[in-house]
């Protein structure tokens, strides 16, 4: 016997769920609009009486003004404010890749040693991330700038290391490179090596993927990428000239001077993110089953293999999102550095042009914007890896 | 029947101590050369570092400040205040672990004794003292009434003191009127330990309800309301805590109308870091709300109760349970953030380190100093993160199953 679905039937309107949502999202915009409306009005009013100005970007064009300690690209007082706030974001930029590589080798040691069957070398490894979770990074920051890198001697009484290497209250001296006319070429060189690496790397796959041969890809790709690279080093005539550091009266000339705010951030912010990569990376161990370990034996893979095959891809899906955020979370760290004065892009944008312009909204606009503008970005290559691994359920 | 016949074997010796020893620390080979090897490095870095403590440093910048590092410039005739709020949370603390946990467990009976404990402590004033074994009172009173209270009643009882301890706290801190024992001390006169604490207490209690909230707001399937929510906690959580606190401090007043009385600078940095706290709070919860299986939701309509009845007592009581761990772990980051305020003038128990290092007095003792404070840092969080794993093992072991 056929049944008829029974007739809708709609409630009075003052109870239909759907009606009653839509009137309340509405009046919550409402309100919403209205209560930001008030603020930037005030804010508007505000702004007119006390500096007689209008929301605008002129000033980036102007004079400076104001010397930056550090800078990776040219600068000087009397270049714009444009420039001032790219220094910051290329030093933060700077600060951030350096950290995420010190941290990312620190933590997977740590974390792989908290396994260890040895009792000391866990305990030690046990206390280095306990001690480094628990306290903040601003006196962690602040000690290491304070009480280690401004205590070091000075330069007449500077550490020799050999190299030369000179460590005193001015930083860390070494030598280094400076590029030569033919710098340009060599990069140019390296990047086509990788373009061509890349392409032998899809060619080896379809290779195995059609003869089924077991063929080591990355090894291969990566050893070919070196070996270019060197090949282009001395074809081509001497990209870089190494100078050395020497003392020079009152300074250091000749090598490149690591200041000792720069150390400070660095090695601050590297030890103390170290220790959530290190939880990270020991939570991404224990995560694969321990009967993977025993199946890749009773396979016949050596501890070697076993690990590189079954147990580390496991280990890296559940690794890599968490570490990615605190990637993340070092660089938004590394607007610390404003606490013992690296001029970081927090500093030179928030700090120094926010007292020469006075320019709040538009100073803060920007800030948030170009955080924002990180955080994205680190969001996409997630999503992006994510998907890529993602085990694919029913 | 072999079996009847065995002796009793004596304890095997890879259990007592020689075993121990041969195993985890000589299992191998290389076991051996890395015992020795850590062995020699932790003589190497421990020798310099404890003559560096008991010989080079010097200690008395510390016990010289150290009732300014506890609570700031809150004037001394008032200090009373403190203790009063230090014990209404030592009584808290008694009726918690004794009706809903056990008075006997070992957490409940370390943070009894621990008052007294401190009262040992050396350097400590003797009023300080007195106020000590008035907070172990407060503790013990607590307990004695979960143990022999009506059980349904004290339940509810402490539910409500939970509820109104704070808003009780900052009025007997701040107080009012001119004159009298609980006369106004404004709160720019907080500072130290006293205001690091309470800078954290007010952001979690503040933003947790409005971490859920958003939470909410963010699965609802209303667009206007999701979107609202995504745009808050996507940008809150991919700008630096520090920016927040700058924004705060420099635009908080220009947002409000002209004449309006000008707010406090630690009212602003609070409001930043709720804020703040609020967008991790609210994913921490959507987290638990993706862990809630289907079914749950399902009986819910079942059971004919309405959203709101769902969320409340069915589907937010699972959640927030599921991700007790780590929003305990996001309330310890807030704790260690609360920092960042002694950049923007704020002198919370880090400023108050900073502001101790500019008295000509003291010139030079960074280290003595930013050791101290770290350490008081350090076993605050530790604590936390413990009392976090034992309360985590504690309710896994209520929980047999899950559907």
């Amino acid at each position: 016997m056929t049944t008829q679905a029974p007739p809708e039937v709609r409630p009075p309107f003052w109870r239909d769920e759907r009606i009653i949502g839509w009137i309340s999202q509405l009046v919550t915009l409402g309100v919403i609009v209205g209560v930001l409306y008030f603020l930037w009005h005030n804010m508007v009013t505000e702004l007119r009486v006390q500096r007689d100005t209008t929301f605008t970007y002129r000033w980036i064009n102007f004079e400076a003004g104001f010397d930056i300690s550090e800078s990776l690209i040219d600068y000087d007082r009397a270049r714009t404010y444009g420039r001032a706030i790219v220094v910051g974001i290329l030093n933060t930029l700077q600060v951030a890749v350096l950290g995420i590589v010190l941290a990312t080798v620190i933590g997977v040691v740590m974390g792989v040693l908290r396994q260890s069957t040895n009792y000391l070398v866990r305990g030690l490894a046990t206390a280095y991330v306990e001690i480094f979770r628990n306290i903040p990074l601003v006196i962690l920051l602040i000690f290491w700038y304070q009480a280690i890198f401004l205590k070091l001697p000075r330069l007449k009484e500077a550490i020799l290391l050999p190299g030369p290497i000179f460590i005193s209250i001015r930083g860390v001296a070494v030598p280094w490179g400076t590029p030569t006319d033919s710098w340009g070429s060599f990069l140019l060189s390296v990047l086509i090596g990788l373009a061509l690496a890349v392409g032998l790397g899809m060619y080896l796959k379809a290779l195995r993927d059609r003869t089924g041969r077991r063929i080591e890809i990355t090894l291969i790709c990566a050893g070919a990428w070196l070996v270019w690279s060197a090949a282009s080093w001395f074809v081509l005539p001497q990209p870089l000239t190494l100078t050395q550091p020497y003392l020079d009266g009152l300074r250091v000339s000749g090598g490149h001077v690591f200041s000792p705010e720069f150390m400070s951030v660095l090695s601050a912010i590297s030890i103390y993110t170290s220790a959530y990569v290190a939880e990270n990376v020991r939570g991404g161990i224990m995560a694969v089953a321990r009967g993977q370990y025993e199946a890749s034996e009773s396979l016949g893979l050596t501890r070697l293999q076993a690990m590189r095959l079954v147990i580390l891809p496991q280990a890296l899906r559940v690794i890599i999102p968490p570490m990615v955020s605190i990637y993340l979370g070092l660089t938004k760290n590394s607007s610390l550095a404003v606490a013992i004065g690296y001029p970081d892009f927090f500093h030179t944008t928030a700090i120094t042009t926010l007292n020469q312009t006075g320019r709040a909204i538009e100073i803060f606009l920007l800030l948030m914007g170009v955080y924002l503008l990180f955080s994205l970005i680190t969001s996409l290559i997630l999503n992006y890896y994510n998907r890529r691994v993602q085990l694919v359920e029913r | 029947m072999a079996a009847a016949t065995q002796t009793l074997a004596s304890t095997p010796a890879s259990r007592r101590t020689l075993g121990w020893i041969r195993d985890n620390l000589f299992g191998s080979a290389l076991d051996a050369g890395l015992t020795g090897l850590v062995l020699a490095a932790l003589v190497l870095v421990a020798n310099p570092f404890f003559t560096w403590v008991t010989e080079t440093a010097e200690w008395p910048v510390i016990r010289a400040n150290l009732t300014l590092m506890a609570k700031g410039r809150y004037p001394i005739e008032f200090v009373w205040r403190i203790w009063i709020v230090v014990g209404m949370c030592g009584l808290l603390a008694g009726l918690l672990f004794s009706i809903f946990g056990s008075w006997r467990s070992r957490p409940s009976l370390v943070t009894t004794v621990l008052p007294l404990a401190l009262m040992a402590v050396p350097i400590i004033s003797n009023e300080a003292r007195m106020a000590l074994a008035a907070v172990f009172l407060a503790v013990v009173a607590g307990q004695v009434a979960g143990v022999f209270g009506p059980e349904r009643a004290m339940q509810r009882a402490v539910l409500w003191y939970l509820v109104l301890l704070w808003p009780l706290a900052i009025v007997v801190l701040r107080g009012f009127g001119d004159t009298g024992p609980f006369q106004l001390v404004p709160t720019r006169h907080w500072g130290g330990l006293l205001l690091s604490v309470l800078l954290s207490a007010s952001g979690i209690i503040i933003s947790y309800p409005l971490g859920i909230l958003l939470a909410l707001g963010r699965r609802s399937s209303l667009p206007i309301l999701k979107t609202l929510c995504v745009i808050y906690i996507e940008f809150i959580r991919g700008v630096p805590l520090i920016s927040l606190l700058f924004m705060s401090v420099t635009m908080l007043q220009l947002f409000l109308p002209a004449g309006f009385p000008q707010i406090e600078g630690i009212i602003r940095v609070g409001v930043a870091i709720t804020l703040f706290s609020a967008a991790y709070v609210a994913e921490n919860v959507r987290g638990g709300l993706q862990s809630i299986p289907a079914g749950q939701y399902e009986a819910t309509w079942a059971l004919g109760l309405n959203k709101a009845k769902a969320m409340t007592f069915v589907i937010l009581p699972q959640a927030l349970k599921a991700v007790i761990p780590v929003t305990i772990g996001q309330f310890i980051s807030l704790f260690k953030d609360t920092t960042l305020v002694a950049l923007v003038g704020i002198t919370d128990l880090f400023g108050i380190g900073r502001a101790v290092l500019g008295n000509p007095d003291w010139l030079g003792k960074h280290r003595e100093v930013f050791f101290f404070i770290g350490a008081v840092f350090w076993v605050m969080n530790y604590t936390l993160s413990y009392g976090s794993r034992k309360l985590e093992q504690a309710l896994n072991t209520d929980n047999p199953g899950r559907d």
